[in-house]
């Protein structure tokens, strides 16, 4: 189970990062975030963003158009 | 070896963006781009000059316009359509649209202008206001948002002297 969860679905390129990014701030080091998005460009954009932020993609899934991140803040 | 090399001195996470357009369409690059930017930890400055300029406005009116933009195709009743030059020239046909325009955005999840705007202002986008603009469009620093400096073409030299990434939209 992740720390916070994020309800990013419905939204466009850049929300579903800007509001993860937003999510992270508040968190503790160590602490889990998870998203979900329906925004296809997110696979590659939170692979992209947790390569250049330092964060750590736990995992990821996709069920019936919903991806799902888990991330933990390491950045 | 990293690209970082190329530019030996500067941090690499920084970025500087010459925002020289202020139609509604041409708003989205600069905002997505900064603040996104700004979410992966980099140090953005935006420098707002000519078109530009009234992006920074307290009040936005943002419009579209498909005159002369054959690559504006509307998704309208399962085709893409565009519009002759002869049509967008009708006084009322930028305004309707900008009307379409805008509620594709909300209908598909985009996020608005003034939101984005305000994302980068949150996430400390430094935001330069070009001075010769404002004089030669005769707009006073009032009418703009608060938090934004007043530079020219030296203050942003020196910006992109500092910027890893240096882009002009």
């Amino acid at each position: 189970m992740a720390d916070q969860l994020l309800d990013a679905k419905g939204l466009n390129c850049p929300l579903p990062i800007l509001k993860a990014k937003k999510a992270l701030k508040s968190m503790d080091g160590g602490k889990t975030l998870e998203i979900q998005s329906t925004d296809p460009g997110s696979v590659a954009d939170f692979a992209a963003f947790c390569r250049t932020t330092g964060n750590e993609l736990v995992e990821q899934n996709e069920e019936g158009g919903v991806w799902t991140y888990l991330i933990r803040k390491t950045g | 070896m990293s690209s970082t090399d190329m530019k030996p001195g500067i941090d690499p996470n920084t970025m500087s963006i010459i925002v020289t357009k202020g139609s509604l369409d041409w708003a989205y690059p600069p905002f997505i781009l900064s603040t996104t930017a700004a979410a992966m930890g980099l140090d953005v400055t935006m420098f707002f000059t000519f078109y530009g300029l009234p992006l920074l406005m307290k009040d936005l009116s943002l419009q579209v316009s498909s005159l002369g933009n054959p690559a504006m195709k509307m998704p309208m009743m399962g085709m893409h359509m565009g519009m002759p030059n002869i049509v967008s020239a009708i006084p009322g046909v930028d305004a309707a649209a900008s009307k379409m325009m805008k509620n594709l955005i909300k209908k598909k999840g985009v996020a608005s202008i003034p939101e984005l705007r305000d994302l980068a202002v949150e996430a400390d986008v430094r935001m330069i206001a070009c001075q010769m603009t404002l004089d030669l469009f005769e707009y006073s620093k009032d009418d703009m948002i608060e938090g934004i400096e007043i530079g020219g073409a030296a203050t942003y030299i020196e910006v992109a002297t500092q910027s890893h990434i240096n882009l002009f939209i």
